[in-house]
């Protein structure tokens, strides 16, 4: 059996004396659609940015694709083919919608720091900026500044610079957060799409998405994986329906 | 939609390219006083000086304190190449002394981009000031190579002419900073089309985001350092042959403002920006210097105004009338533009007024009975005093109603424009 595309090995995390992630192991497989759930503070971003390299474990292991990645640089684990969105839109605003998706395809068509080719004349890049902007449903908007785009399509564009470099392994960092109901089944579509034949882990409060697109379901609750298995099984659970569907009725009563 | 090409040739790019080519080669034919070719090629070699700083400062999000250090420590190697092909000892063609002051701009820029380029922000303009009082304090610490106050001066009149050139005349000094210019201008800008240079904007605007799609932040500020100290170097040179001597005013913090200043008037959000910065800078500082005591605070005035009303520069100012004019609209502007500038004037002349008049009596040296616009008075009497703060007054109300008004025609303009589009 080929090693799993994410790895977790008794992950901890702690900021000061909070513990935030507490002892995770995990393993996601290679083409697998994995969505991670849990109530608001679980540790869920926390979890995505020990893996994606923008925090470093306090201790515990982290494999990409069977290399161990704790530690390194969030470059250094992109180079590996890993590949993320926020879920705080994080784009390039004054670039344009084509330049935003040429950045994500740049560093993966091996031209790297060049200062001696021109960017305009690498067909590979262009063709895979085209290619990523069809997809996303952007091609008309090329030239406009991204920071004029409305929400909707920020966050197309979000997934489209997370896609655009080829990487195997795509983290959604809640990529339907603050959507209407059809823009979010346009997501659903498009990220079923987009990774097509890649490994994808997510993390969405929409149970809807989570249902309709996951292979599998990780609950974390207050820093722990308390259940991992497929859709059904997670459904039928009683411990994830008492500590994460008890604390979202709790959530929603007092809301 | 995918299969659009880009025309194989862009025709507005090659014409502009040439007609900037063809400013250079016939201004000193139209300026011929010998003021103005001193002027155009101080002019010259302070828009590859701010090209440079653009790239930082507008490419790459580097607010620099010390990009003087690359220039000045470029300029101090050229002339000690000049001074050891003036003794024999170098044989080495004049022309090309640029490249020497631009490998030292470049090693300069290894060394230092290594720390500076670390942080980006607050911390890097922090550090560059820190280096460059540092290179200031170590130039005046090593007289033996850097000649101490006095700095070091040389004769740019040596070896064997090439082609009949002696770069002795002042003409032949234009030309050749005019060719270096020219040439930077084109690598410069062709460094934005590369792929750092690209990824330096994105850096620019989101540096976390650029770490999660593969680059390495900190490498990108450093190469784009890197390459500005190398044209840095290069204008360093250039003003070591124009001047033929070097000093370390040429490190000096004032300078590393200098070059802030010119580059943010002109504007940091296009390639161009700079180039108009640097024409406007260097007028300043030699025309007006030659009028008036006052300059540096016309200049310190000018640079407020910009950064408060105009924050994108004389560029950004000329860019933005770029639609209207397309959409043919530009007319209705002409009016209220040319109100508010004849209430600028007044504004202006009241201005001077004042400022002359405070320089006079604050100089005891000098005699109270002056002239302004061919009017004699005496700085000791109201009368004037009175007169200037009047039109200096009127000048501001007026330009305050005329800004309005543009700003309304504008407005509506705008409003057509986008109710246009489909």
């Amino acid at each position: 059996m080929s090693a799993a595309a994410i790895e977790l090995r008794e992950v901890n995390k702690s900021f000061g004396k909070t513990q935030i992630i507490n002892g995770v192991s995990l393993a996601i497989e290679r083409g697998e659609r994995h969505a991670i759930i849990g109530p608001n503070g679980a540790g869920k971003s926390t979890l995505f940015n020990l893996i994606s390299g923008r925090y470093e474990p306090s201790s515990g292991s982290i494999l990409l694709n069977g290399e161990d990645v704790t530690g390194l640089k969030p470059f250094q684990i992109n180079r590996k083919g890993l590949s993320r969105s926020f879920q705080i839109t994080n784009i390039f605003h004054n670039l344009s919608v084509y330049e935003n998706i040429r950045c994500g395809a740049l560093w993966g068509s091996g031209h790297k720091y060049s200062f001696w080719h021109r960017v305009g004349g690498l067909h590979q890049v262009r063709h895979r900026a085209e290619e990523v902007m069809e997809r996303i449903g952007l091609a008309p908007r090329r030239n406009m500044s991204a920071g004029t785009l409305s929400y909707a399509e920020q966050r197309a564009l979000e997934i489209g610079i997370t896609i655009a470099g080829g990487a195997n392994v795509i983290l959604l960092d809640e990529p339907t957060a603050g959507m209407s109901r059809t823009e979010t089944a346009h997501a659903v579509e498009l990220i079923r799409q987009v990774t097509e034949g890649r490994t994808l882990v997510m993390v969405e409060h929409d149970m809807g998405v989570v249902f309709d697109l996951a292979d599998r379901i990780s609950v974390l609750v207050y820093g722990e994986v308390i259940a991992s298995g497929p859709p059904p099984d997670i459904r039928a659970n009683a411990q994830v329906k008492e500590a994460y569907l008890g604390a979202l009725h709790g959530e929603n009563n007092s809301a | 939609m995918a299969n659009l090409r880009m025309p194989p040739v862009n025709l507005g790019r090659w014409l502009l390219w040439g007609s900037t080519a063809l400013l250079f080669i016939v201004a000193p034919l139209v300026f011929t006083q010998g003021f103005a070719l001193t002027m155009m090629t101080q002019m010259g070699a302070f828009i590859i000086f701010a090209l440079s700083y653009n790239m930082l400062l507008g490419q790459g999000g580097m607010l620099s304190f010390g990009h003087a250090v690359y220039s000045g420590l470029g300029a101090y190697f050229a002339v000690h190449a000049l001074n050891m092909i003036g003794k024999g000892t170098l044989a080495f063609p004049v022309m090309l002394l640029p490249l020497v002051g631009g490998s030292a701009g470049l090693v300069f820029g290894v060394l230092f981009g290594y720390v500076t380029t670390r942080k980006a922000g607050t911390t890097f303009a922090m550090i560059s000031l820190g280096i460059g009082e540092l290179v200031h304090a170590c130039v005046l610490m090593f007289p033996r190579f850097f000649g101490g106050e006095g700095g070091i001066s040389t004769n740019r009149v040596v070896g064997h002419p090439f082609l009949g050139l002696t770069f002795g005349p002042a003409i032949q000094v234009y030309y050749l900073v005019a060719f270096w210019c020219f040439a930077c201008m084109i690598a410069m800008f062709a460094l934005t089309q590369t792929p750092l240079g690209r990824m330096a904007n994105a850096v620019r605007d989101n540096p976390e985001r650029a770490e999660f799609v593969g680059y390495d932040t900190q490498k990108v500020r450093f190469l784009q350092l890197v390459l500005a100290g190398f044209f840095a170097g290069i204008s360093g040179a250039l003003s070591c042959i124009n001047f033929e001597i070097v000093t370390d005013e040429n490190v000096s913090a004032l300078r590393s403002g200098g070059v802030l200043l010119a580059t943010f008037i002109g504007g940091t959000g296009f390639f161009f920006g700079p180039i108009i910065g640097s024409v406007v800078f260097i007028f300043f500082v030699v025309a007006l210097s030659g009028f008036t005591q006052a300059w540096l605070l016309y200049l310190g005035l000018f640079f407020l105004a910009m950064v408060l009303y105009a924050p994108g520069g004389i560029a950004s100012l000329l860019m933005m009338q770029l639609p209207v004019i397309r959409a043919g609209r530009f007319r209705r502007l002409l009016v209220p533009y040319l109100l508010a500038l004849a209430a600028g004037l007044v504004a202006f002349a009241g201005l001077i007024g004042v400022v002359e008049m405070v320089y006079r009596i604050s100089d005891a040296s000098l005699d109270s009975q002056m002239s302004l616009f061919g009017v004699g008075f005496d700085a000791k009497s109201p009368q004037p005093w009175i007169a200037f703060a009047l039109l200096l007054a009127a000048g501001l109300v007026a330009l305050r109603l005329a800004a309005g008004h543009v700003g309304e025609r504008w407005g509506a303009i705008h409003n057509e424009l986008q109710g246009s589009e489909p």
